[in-house]
């Protein structure tokens, strides 16, 4: 699969540079900061581009409503949340019916890593907050979660990486922003975000916003285990850099 | 001996089949392959990872320093900061007691320091039948990173004695983090306080023990 967004630019020569200058498979800049919270048992900032997401992680601790608790092992809860003033038009404060799938679906991509079957009726709580939106917010919040976990000793088989790739008219391009999110010439934007295991190699999370047919997003899925490769260089810096 | 250094979840510490997989490691293939974010030690054949941050995880023989936040009809709840409450039975404590006379015996609120014997299982077990364990009465409690309780006690207890001696306070750290302190006055307790927090802030400087020296005589700034 190697170099085929080359391959790609000469055949659609329409379009040979992103908006921002990047290359098809080039990452917005990145930013990783691990223990940035004191409150919290462990914490974690992910930036991309303009993109921001901060999670903190608290327990294992016991879980409440207790209906909830299963005596076989600990329990993974997310919660994601978008700050009113991270858009550009005011969000409404509080849960609303996005941030609540977003939480779902970031917690089923992160169970596959951590291992609670030691802490039977527990529960590890994590906070993901995005205090500034530029598109890709789920996997900014699914890589800060990820090293949060860590930060917070929870046993781990290994950590998860996401990104989100894309198509923008028939180009197939890694970690979309808000502009090229609403891009709307000839087939239009697909938002595809992907979660991929650090050691396993196996994808944990797969949406897919838009029309793309079967090849191009196995070609897309490629591309995005090799940005996860990329971004979980940049995970294990940040969380081997601390100093507390 | 290895250098110590830090690996994060996932990783491979070391291959070979020499190795053995302990705390907080696996073997995958012919990998050890570490299950937690911390300092990798190799001692002899035995891979281990001693995490760095993150809550008290409860293990069996340790001490522990709680509170008492229910009384069953068989025995207290004992809150110790860990992934659940402790339990401490009846006939975990070294003398009877009627049911009766439970409350007389240790009260909600009260602070005990008590030993875990089982942490396997349904629940975490506590004992009081150990000598040095029971109820601490009056002085106060203060929570530390529970992975800074060895940089706290120092080398056989060294850390510890320079605050005793240095405050005149009585001052017992849990495993858990917790670290109850008593002093005549409240001056000499606050005292003692602000070297555990100071100790906590610069667990990772070389040469502690003089820098805390210099603090207590007043020679270093927070």
């Amino acid at each position: 699969m190697r170099g085929f967004t080359d391959k790609m630019a000469e055949e659609k020569s329409k379009y040979t540079k992103r908006a921002d200058g990047r290359k098809f498979d080039e990452l917005r800049k990145v930013e990783a900061k691990v223990g940035i919270i004191p409150e919290a048992d462990g914490s974690a900032m992910y930036k991309s581009g303009d993109t921001i997401a901060i999670a903190s992680v608290f327990g294992p601790r016991t879980l409440h409503p207790q209906h909830m608790q299963n005596p076989e092992t600990g329990i993974l809860r997310v919660n994601y949340d978008m700050m009113s003033f991270s858009v550009y038009e005011r969000k409404r404060p509080g849960p609303n019916r996005r941030s609540q799938e977003i939480s779902k679906v970031t917690e089923w991509a992160l169970a596959p890593c951590v291992d609670l079957s030691e802490f039977p009726n527990s529960v590890v709580d994590v906070f993901i907050e995005i205090p500034q939106a530029d598109a890709g917010t789920r996997v900014a919040g699914i890589n800060a979660a990820a090293m949060a976990l860590a930060h917070a000793g929870i046993p781990m088989k290994e950590l998860a990486s996401a990104v989100a790739v894309g198509k923008l008219d028939k180009t197939i391009v890694v970690d979309l922003s808000k502009e090229e999110e609403d891009f709307e010439e000839g087939e239009g934007a697909t938002d595809i975000p992907v979660c991929f295991l650090s050691r396993s190699k196996k994808l944990s999370l797969l949406q897919l916003d838009g029309k793309i047919s079967t090849e191009e997003l196995n070609k897309a899925i490629e591309l995005g285990k090799k940005a996860c490769e990329e971004i979980n260089k940049i995970q294990t810096k940040a969380l081997k850099e601390i100093k507390e | 001996m290895e250098e110590r250094k830090i690996v994060v979840p996932g990783e491979t510490i070391v291959t070979g089949e020499d190795f053995l997989p302990g705390d907080g490691t696996r073997r995958e293939n012919d990998d050890i392959v570490a299950g937690k974010f911390g300092l990798s030690d190799i001692s002899d054949r035995l891979v281990k990872v001693i995490p760095l941050s993150g809550v008290y995880i409860p293990r069996r023989g340790n001490t522990v320093i709680g509170q008492i936040v229910d009384i069953t009809f068989n025995g207290w709840l004992i809150d110790f900061n860990g992934p659940a409450n402790g339990f401490l039975s009846l006939s975990e404590i070294p003398r009877y007691i009627s049911k009766d006379e439970m409350r007389d015996y240790l009260d909600f609120g009260d602070v005990v320091i008590a030993r875990i014997w089982n942490a396997k299982g349904k629940g975490i077990d506590l004992t009081l039948k150990v000598r040095g364990l029971g109820q601490l009465e009056g002085g106060m409690l203060m929570k530390i990173n529970p992975n800074k309780v060895p940089r706290v006690i120092g080398k056989e207890g060294s850390m510890v004695n320079l605050i005793k001696e240095a405050t005149n306070c009585e001052v017992t750290v849990g495993q858990n983090g917790m670290v109850w302190i008593k002093g005549n006055e409240i001056d000499k307790e606050l005292r003692a306080k602000e070297i555990i927090e100071f100790i906590c802030k610069n667990s990772f400087v070389e040469g502690l023990t003089e820098m805390v020296k210099e603090f207590i005589d007043g020679g270093v700034k927070k």
